[in-house]
């Protein structure tokens, strides 16, 4: 048998951990697939393990992603969302979470909308934090997700193509999956309309094309991102139907290219604004893979952090 | 293994090796009248070694008649996580049949303290009910076993004070068949 484990105690961005780690986790996470496609779907390893699944924001997908990989693995979930929650109140993040553990929890799972609260936690408590989403910043069992839905599809990530295409400034999934592929060896470029381009992206080692026809010529995968207008505190586009004009990804447009690339999306789509529906639901897309793979990513990663000690 | 680490004592040369192996098989098919309700499991990652060699000779042996095959990797299953340091990587399972109802014959290289089997079996409830399960092993280290389980066949029985090693090595991966025995820890 051969030992191994991730070289982090939280998973708090990709930024953190190592490409050994994420082959690690890709490996367990191939295994759980496996699990999670069998009649019996469960398996016994977390059973001594309770995670709070401490939400300060919205979300769907990801939070059952979660839950279904903390009940797969038989650990005690406990779940916990602002709106419903003393935080209304005016108690502090800190406060909140210290609750939480006195009632022994070993791990939380959290979405904040403030970059680095997940940081700012892991210096005060004992718990396994993961990060399931901090504002702008990062949402690493995304991009593992992503990267992982690329390998399964093409058979490796290194020196591929893909293009990271829309509001690559409000975006957590864009930064996370800048990082994780670009320590995975991929070459990354971002597409999108300048206002919604952060400045300085090219320090992060891709390149910008602001053309979308240019951009999809080039790659082998698009990873398509959701205008997300609940964080544009100003206009950064005249309008979403002008942007599904330039920046939509149609079936007219894919079928000029020569090539069959690989559509993403982490959702939720908005159908018609940066997607239409033909190409989301064409064999080119593997949208529901990404779903599916979530459960088996987060699996990995929820065991891979248990099974570290002190 | 370092290179200062003792040379092993051979206890089953491959020629003997060879031969046990054929007596097991043999075994099995004294107790198992109808191959068709038999299943044959390695246990990841050694287990499957002897699984593999059981089953090429089990295969000549019955001609037409064909038996269940399968991995199983008992990994997330076993009692220690959260009480070793670094937790084991895991292996693939490959059992694409149900095992309810079936006669299974779970195949490990050393049958030592029974926490392995014990999680086999646990892991194998997830693919049905068995009618039986049986334990083949090729080493049954009798001593400090820590559940009441037992080998049904086994090629070499091997008393041994608990900070002896037994090792199996495998034609398939180290060359040669032939089990070792250090008087030291190997891990």
């Amino acid at each position: 048998m051969s030992l191994s484990q991730l070289s982090t105690k939280h998973l708090l961005g990709i930024k953190y951990i190592t490409k050994e780690d994420i082959e690690l986790i890709f490996k367990t996470a191939t295994e759980f697939k496996d699990v999670i496609n069998r009649p019996i779907k469960k398996v016994p390893s977390l059973r001594d393990v309770t995670v709070a699944n401490v939400f300060f924001e919205n979300s769907t997908r990801t939070r059952i992603s979660f839950e279904l990989a903390e009940r797969r693995l038989s650990a005690d979930v406990v779940n916990f969302a602002a709106s419903s929650s003393s935080v209304s109140k005016g108690e502090t993040l800190l406060d909140t979470v210290n609750n939480i553990l006195a009632m022994k929890v070993d791990m939380v799972v959290m979405r904040h909308p403030a970059p680095g609260a997940h940081h700012f936690l892991s210096k005060h408590i004992n718990a396994s934090i993961i990060n399931a989403g901090d504002g702008t910043h990062e949402h690493p069992t995304q991009a593992l997700l992503d990267a992982y839905s690329i390998q399964e599809k093409l058979g490796d990530i290194e020196g591929k193509n893909v293009v990271i295409v829309g509001d690559i400034l409000h975006s957590r999934v864009a930064l996370s999956n800048i990082f994780c592929l670009k320590k995975l060896g991929a070459n990354v470029k971002v597409c999108g309309p300048s206002t919604l381009i952060p400045r300085h992206v090219n320090s992060l080692g891709v390149e910008v094309e602001y053309d979308i026809k240019k951009a999809l010529e080039w790659c082998d995968v698009a990873n398509v991102l959701r205008i997300q207008l609940e964080r544009q505190d100003i206009k950064y586009i005249p309008s979403l139907r002008e942007y599904a004009i330039y920046y939509g990804i149609n079936k007219p447009l894919l079928d000029s290219i020569q090539k069959d690339i690989v559509i993403m999306h982490p959702g939720p789509i908005n159908r018609g604004v940066e997607i239409t529906s033909d190409v989301a639901d064409s064999k080119q897309s593997i949208i529901l893979d990404q779903v599916e793979n979530g459960v088996a990513i987060r699996m990995a990663v929820l065991y891979l952090l248990a099974g570290k000690r002190g | 293994m370092s290179p200062e680490m003792e040379q092993g004592k051979i206890i089953v040369s491959s020629d003997r090796f060879q031969l046990t192996l054929l007596r097991l098989c043999h075994q099995i098919l004294e107790h198992h009248i109808l191959p068709e309700e038999l299943c044959i499991i390695g246990i990841q990652e050694r287990g499957v070694f002897l699984a593999e060699r059981i089953k090429t000779s089990l295969t000549q042996m019955l001609g037409a008649q064909s038996f269940y095959y399968g991995m199983l990797d008992i990994t997330f299953y076993r009692d220690d996580f959260r009480r070793r340091d670094t937790p084991i990587k895991a292996s693939s399972t490959h059992i694409d049949f149900l095992v309810e109802n079936k006669n299974v014959i779970l195949v490990d290289d050393v049958l030592y303290t029974g926490r392995t089997v014990h999680a086999a079996m646990a892991a194998l409830q997830d693919f049905g009910r068995p009618k039986k399960i049986e334990m083949l092993c090729m080493v049954d280290r009798r001593f400090n076993r820590h559940f009441p389980i037992k080998a049904d066949y086994f090629g070499i029985a091997v008393d041994a004070v608990d900070e002896a090693y037994v090792k199996v090595e495998w034609e398939q991966k180290d060359g040669e068949d032939k089990v070792l025995l250090f008087s030291g820890k190997n891990d």
